[in-house]
This record gives structure tokens, C-alpha cells and sequence, in this order.
């Protein structure tokens, strides 16, 4: 089975030709709608999207870890990570298939 | 933040009505979800990508009767967010 990939520039065509942008605008905008997740997410506000599924900032607490390969106990500082979890409407659709 | 946020901060920032914002918005959560459909994956730069995996069936327990149940096998996208975005939200 063929597995092709979904970039910004496919993105920016499926705007470009529903909507009419330039190429060029279309690719900014797509563009902006990242910017504006991201901004979101750095802020640490979950993005809920019902139709495609929610991003959420975990934050990690500091543990201690080891170097794989010295074997040297050290201290895993605290991180924080995004995840996501696809919506119900998407996992159905997935499986359909 | 939901889609109408989203929406709103989308139309600010571009200075674009916000019938055109929201249009934007769909077409492009569209697009994404009809990819994984697909079972294509999406690779946007200085965001993540997103990949579907295929998990096989299971055997499971209920958590509350501890009863075995068998688990069908299913899909499910995967999202590992992109460097650029890891390192900014550790900052």
C-alpha cells in the first residue's frame, strides 16, 4: 500500500483552490493557523478541535533517570510535553476504511 | 482554546473576515482528517507530524469487572510533535 504524506504545501492547495487565495497567500495562512495553535499551546492552553481531536500540554515532574550508557544515576529535570488525542469523529473514520 | 477561538485569533491575526477564517479553518482540519482516513500520515514543519498506526487485536480486561475481553484490532493517528515546537514549550 502506497503511503503518500500531507504537507503544508497540500494544505495550502486545498485553500487555494476552494477559496481562491494566491498560492502564496494560501501558504501564509496555513501558515497562521499553526502559528495560532502553537501560540495557544505555548501558553499552555489545551487545544480542543471536536472534528480532529484535542492537544493537551502534560507537564512532567523532575525524576531520576539513568545514562543508558554509563550507568551514572542523574537527575531528569521537568519537562513538559504535548500530546494529543484524536477525536471520536476521527478514530471512527479511520477504521471504517 | 476550541475552533471558534481558534477562528477568532485566526481572523485577528491575518486581518481576514471570519467567514473566511473559519472556511480556512475546516479546510484545512478537513484535509487532515481525511489524510489519516487515507491512512496518509502529515508532516507539517515547526508543528509535527502525524501517523497512523495499526495495532493488532488484544486481549484486554474490563478495569472495573476484571473481566478478559478481546480487543479488535484498530488504527489509531499518532502525533509526535516537531523539534522546533518540543524545545519552545520546555522554554
Amino acid at each position: 500500500m502506497k503511503r503518500s504524506n500531507l504537507t503544508r504545501k497540500d494544505l495550502a492547495k486545498a485553500i487555494n483552490e476552494k477559496m481562491g487565495f494566491s498560492q502564496r497567500g494560501s501558504g501564509d495562512l496555513v501558515d497562521a493557523v499553526f502559528d495560532t495553535l502553537k501560540k495557544a499551546l505555548l501558553a499552555e492552553e489545551a487545544v480542543k478541535l471536536v472534528q480532529f481531536g484535542t492537544f493537551n500540554v502534560r507537564k512532567k515532574a523532575p525524576r531520576k533517570g539513568r545514562n543508558p550508557r554509563t550507568g551514572a544515576a542523574m537527575e531528569i529535570s521537568k519537562r513538559s510535553m504535548i500530546s494529543f488525542r484524536p477525536s471520536k469523529i476521527v478514530r471512527e473514520k479511520i477504521n471504517q476504511s | 482554546m476550541n475552533k471558534s477561538e481558534l477562528i477568532e485569533a485566526l481572523a485577528e491575526e491575518t486581518k481576514i473576515p471570519l467567514r473566511d477564517a473559519s472556511m480556512i479553518a475546516n479546510t484545512i482540519l478537513d484535509a487532515m482528517s481525511d489524510a489519516l482516513a487515507a491512512n496518509d500520515s502529515i508532516e507539517i514543519r515547526g508543528f509535527g507530524s502525524f501517523v497512523v498506526k495499526q495495532y493488532d487485536s488484544y486481549f484486554g480486561r474490563n478495569p472495573k469487572t476484571g473481566e478478559k475481553i478481546k480487543v479488535r484490532p484498530k488504527k489509531l493517528p499518532f502525533f509526535k510533535v516537531g523539534k522546533e515546537l518540543k524545545e519552545l514549550v520546555n522554554k
